[in-house]
């Protein structure tokens, strides 16, 4: 048995664009909508979800818990829960990966603008701002750090996850694993685990520059 | 519902070398060794990182790169690269995605006392060492624990995956389930899974109560 190499170029090169949906280039593509999906979906409820756990502080308790419950449970449990419900389609994974997204983006909301600064609150108040005004001017955009902390959290985990749904043949990337393993064979392995670490790190350098894009004030704040 | 009556009403699932009791052992049994093997690394570690200041970077790089890393990709590598057949090489990846959040809570946690505190243990006549055993770790506890929650928890998740690699556990319910198309293996297991994962998440949170000096939980 000759020596197998970890990497063969020439899989990859053959492989990456072939027009079949086993393609790399189809793979990855996959594996973005099912992994960007999720935080999507995940910020759109969280927003609501946050703001009314803010607004009513008995709401946050069970709201949190229920989460934590949620994000204990293994990926691949929730995924076969929900394979019965929504069979071999995308929504199998993107609807426990949205469950995944929640119980990081809620209480980053929450937390987020809990870091509102009382005097700063009470300024805007003093300024005129009515409450929706207030949240949208003032209060969102202080809280835009925190949020985006746990937006980034949310996203990197989320493009890690998915590869767990190719147990049920829905992973993107993952794919490549359950392709490696059947075959013995390590190229696709590491293609998939070098793809989607420089994916998860691509989506965090962007969420990085969005942050720095949305508080111009805080480098400011930090040359001065 | 007709998927678990199937499952856990069908009395060959509870005994025999692939039943319930032997399954859920298995799966405590790895998990448990992995779990030991991380904490064992990473607490001292991070405390002394957390101490020292020194070395702050490496626990930063580690928690974001370990985020990312798919575990399955992980798993199916090492096991193809050491080879199919004993159980150490399917650890190696369940202590990989461990040692993260308990190092970096750690680290945090020691990192994140008082400083006003730390100057008091000081000002006591306490050496480095007695401050980190007597008054650090003591006021960081809760947030290491939280670390070994988060990794044990992970831990029991990932074992679940380790099943296509070939290991036992709970796992092979759901992954031997997905093979034949029996879906009531697949729920049951999933179950079976996710009742274990909140009992380990219950067990932390009963040990916060014991272990956490009364002191502390009311400052936070």
């Amino acid at each position: 048995m000759t020596q197998e190499p970890l990497v063969r170029w020439d899989w990859i090169a053959r492989n990456w664009a072939n027009g079949g949906p086993t393609a790399i280039s189809a793979l990855l593509e996959n594996h973005v909508v099912m992994a960007f999906l999720p935080v999507l979906f995940g910020l759109v409820v969280a927003l609501p979800l946050g703001l009314a756990c803010v607004r009513w502080r008995w709401l946050y308790q069970p709201t949190a818990a229920l989460m934590n419950v949620t994000y204990s449970l293994p990926s691949l449990v929730l995924f076969s829960i929900f394979l019965s419900v929504t069979g071999l389609t995308r929504s199998t994974v993107v609807i426990p990966l949205t469950f995944f997204a929640l119980a990081v983006l809620i209480p980053a909301v929450v937390d987020g603008l809990a870091s509102v600064p009382d005097p700063v609150r009470q300024s805007a108040v003093a300024m005129g701002f009515r409450p929706a005004r207030r949240l949208l001017r003032v209060e969102l955009p202080v809280a835009v750090p925190v949020v985006l902390a746990g937006l980034r959290v949310a996203t990197v985990s989320s493009i890690s996850l998915v590869s767990v749904g190719a147990l049920i043949g829905q992973g993107g990337l993952g794919n490549l694993f359950i392709d490696g393993w059947q075959r013995q064979f390590y190229t696709p392995i590491v293609v998939g685990i070098v793809l989607i670490v420089l994916l998860a790190v691509l989506a965090d350098g962007l969420l990085v520059l969005a942050q720095r894009l949305l508080t111009p004030w805080s480098r400011a704040r930090r040359a001065a | 519902m007709n998927f678990l009556a199937d499952f856990f009403g069908d009395a060959s699932r509870w005994s025999g070398p692939d039943g319930i009791p032997v399954r859920l052992l298995e799966h405590l049994e790895f998990s448990a060794a992995a779990f030991l093997v991380a904490a064992l690394i990473a607490v001292p570690l991070g405390m002394l990182i957390g101490h020292t200041g020194r070395g702050a970077l490496v626990v930063v790089v580690a928690a974001n790169a370990a985020r990312a890393l798919p575990t399955l990709g992980l798993l199916v590598l090492v096991v193809l690269l050491a080879g199919v057949g004993t159980v150490l090489p399917v650890l190696i990846p369940l202590i990989v995605l461990a040692i993260p959040p308990i190092l970096v809570n750690t680290y945090e946690g020691v990192r994140g006392v008082d400083a006003d505190l730390r100057d008091a243990a000081y000002g006591m006549g306490l050496r480095g060492r007695q401050v980190l055993f007597r008054t650090l770790t003591p006021v960081a506890l809760p947030l290491i624990l939280l670390g070994l929650r988060l990794a044990a928890i992970q831990v029991v998740s990932t074992a679940t995956v380790a099943a296509f690699v070939g290991l036992g556990g709970l796992g092979r319910f759901i992954i031997d389930g997905l093979a034949t198309k029996t879906y009531a293996s697949v729920i049951g297991g999933a179950v079976l899974v996710a009742a274990l994962a909140l009992a380990v998440q219950f067990a932390f949170l009963l040990l916060d109560r014991v272990v956490v000096s009364p002191g502390v939980r009311q400052v936070r």
